[in-house]
């Protein structure tokens, strides 16, 4: 099985996650696990830390570098700090810990209010892809070849479309 | 627009026309954008900074409703003049403190405020007198629907807007009213008031936002949470609870003029009484007693006219207003003192002593009858 993240490398660490009864399930190379922050055990200090539970220690002892935002290189240190993060590319860098500390902020973990109207149509499109994969796997299972051809298609016209 | 424009005429929110406008002073609807994969603004180097508001200004001066608006680099503004869209709720005190990289936008009639480069790339905000937070909302989100079409904002599926601080990330919004409730302080009744809204998930803070404490018995309520709500649920629910507070602060008001009608006409005819004939005040002293000045001119024990008359001194006998009428730079604490007391004194002389009749019938009154 190839990684869901950059589709070449083979998966070798496989997240599920449940989010309000919802499943989601990826499959990472370990490559990109390590940049999503999965593998990383500072990863998961960062929860206890942001919840103030005084992991700093853990973090130290750990020898490892500090996780890093790639954008902004922003790191758990500073948001410790401040209060604040460096970028919104913070929010996937350090999504773990992020997850656990909004839980106890809000009111819910999905936004469920307005958004771009642009991106709503974006969205709209990424998930048609998504379900349309999941087709084409149908399909291929089933060796029902030409369909798998059209769906291929037309998720690499979707696609197109979504990188313009 | 220019400065001067924009002090000489006061917002529409400070002539107080609005649905509940004797105990809601104002509504304000906040949302909070950012751009993508861009440094926050307390997070990016000053060049970055300076960059990121290039790209943002001339958007958001191109916004309609910014038509004749006011647009100024914080770096061009003085600390008075700083201090001036602080008293007047146009800035926050944090953008204030803000200088080269960071800009601000007003609107013509001052109900929309978008303030650039402050905690979050893009703060914008609506301000109207009264009960009218879904108005304010139709505004912000107008200037918000005209921006995401021109702005890369940085939206995840999940979470909603991105913002600086994870308080805030979701819908961005921040839907406060400010709330003027003497008769729930005097009957001591407030406290009760402040826990059952914070169980319920909303906040209740002094008169100038976060970490200040409540002047001239001005509360301001606004919602805690961001995500996992839509804008309309959020606002709903504060709607709903200020109208209970409202109905409390009404029997609150009743209550007292049934039960402790001398109190009330005691604590009224008081601060008359030293508003104009004080010779020094201080902020704090001014402002309490504008309150109950206030409050005697809703229960209408003043005439009408003095309604807009305290209001305007509640923004006038601030420091930095203080300041700009007497055109110095720098005031003395006991120089600002005496110029506000100078200022409540002339404007309180020519309110006719409180019509103690208006609210008591005759041989009822004046301290005869007991509390029960």
């Amino acid at each position: 099985m190839l990684c869901d993240v950059c589709q070449k490398n083979d998966a070798t660490v496989y997240l599920t996650q449940i989010v309000e009864g919802k499943m989601q399930k990826v499959n990472l190379c370990e490559d990109c696990a390590k940049e999503k922050g999965v593998s990383d055990p500072t990863g998961f200090a960062m929860a206890d830390l942001l919840l103030g539970l005084g992991a700093t220690q853990q973090i130290e002892h750990g020898g490892q570098p500090a996780q890093k935002c790639p954008v902004c290189g922003f790191t758990q240190i500073d948001f410790k700090k401040t209060g604040r993060l460096g970028c919104s590319a913070c929010y996937d860098t350090f999504a773990d810990g992020l997850a656990n500390l909004l839980k106890g902020m809000h009111k819910g973990l999905k936004h469920t209010g307005k958004m771009p109207a642009k991106l709503s149509r974006r969205f709209a499109m990424a998930d048609r892809v998504k379900s349309l994969e999941t087709d084409l796997k149908k399909a291929v299972k089933n060796e029902k070849y030409e369909d798998a051809a059209r769906l291929r298609d037309e998720i690499q016209k979707l696609e197109h479309e979504l990188q313009a | 627009m220019t400065f001067d424009d924009l002090v000489t005429h006061a917002g529409q929110w400070l002539r107080g026309d609005g649905p509940h406008d004797k105990i809601v002073v104002s509504s304000r609807i906040r949302f909070a954008r950012n751009l993508k994969d861009r440094p926050f603004p307390g997070w990016a180097k000053k060049a970055e900074r300076l960059k990121i508001l290039g790209e943002i200004q001339d958007q958001v001066a191109a916004i309609p409703a910014m038509d004749n608006g006011y647009n100024a680099p914080l770096q061009d503004l003085t600390a008075l003049q700083k201090q001036i869209l602080v008293e007047r709720h146009l800035v926050s005190r944090e953008h204030a403190s803000k200088s080269a990289g960071s800009a601000v936008v007003i609107s013509h009639d001052q109900q929309l405020s978008i303030m650039i480069n402050e905690e979050d790339h893009l703060r914008m905000q609506s301000l109207l007198p009264g009960l009218q937070l879904r108005e304010a909302y139709k505004i912000n989100n107008e200037a918000d629907l005209f921006l995401e079409d021109r702005l890369p904002y940085a939206f995840h599926a999940d979470l909603g807007y991105l913002t600086a601080c994870p308080t805030n990330v979701g819908t961005g919004l921040r839907a406060s009213a400010m709330v003027h409730l003497p008769g729930l302080v005097l009957a001591e009744q407030i406290n009760q008031i402040v826990n059952s809204v914070g169980k319920i998930g909303l906040a209740v803070r002094g008169l100038y936002g976060e970490g200040t404490e409540a002047l001239g018995n001005l509360f301001q309520v606004s919602n805690q949470t961001t995500l996992g709500e839509t804008e309309e649920e959020i606002i709903e629910r504060l709607v709903k609870v200020i109208e209970q507070i409202i109905e409390h602060e009404q029997n609150a008001r009743q209550t007292l003029l049934e039960r402790r009608a001398n109190m009330l006409l005691d604590q009224i005819g008081r601060a008359y009484g030293i508003l104009g004939n004080a010779r020094a005040i201080a902020s704090k002293e001014a402002l309490n007693l504008l309150s109950v000045m206030k409050l005697g001119a809703d229960l209408g024990l003043f005439p009408e006219s003095t309604q807009l008359a305290v209001d305007e001194l509640f923004m006038t006998t601030q420091p930095a207003h203080l300041q700009l009428a007497e055109k110095k730079e720098k005031l003395s604490p006991e120089e600002r003192d005496t110029l506000r007391a100078d200022l409540v004194r002339a404007k309180v002389k020519k309110i006719p002593e409180p019509d103690i009749a208006k609210v008591v019938p005759a041989g009822n009154g004046n301290g005869k009858k007991k509390d029960k």
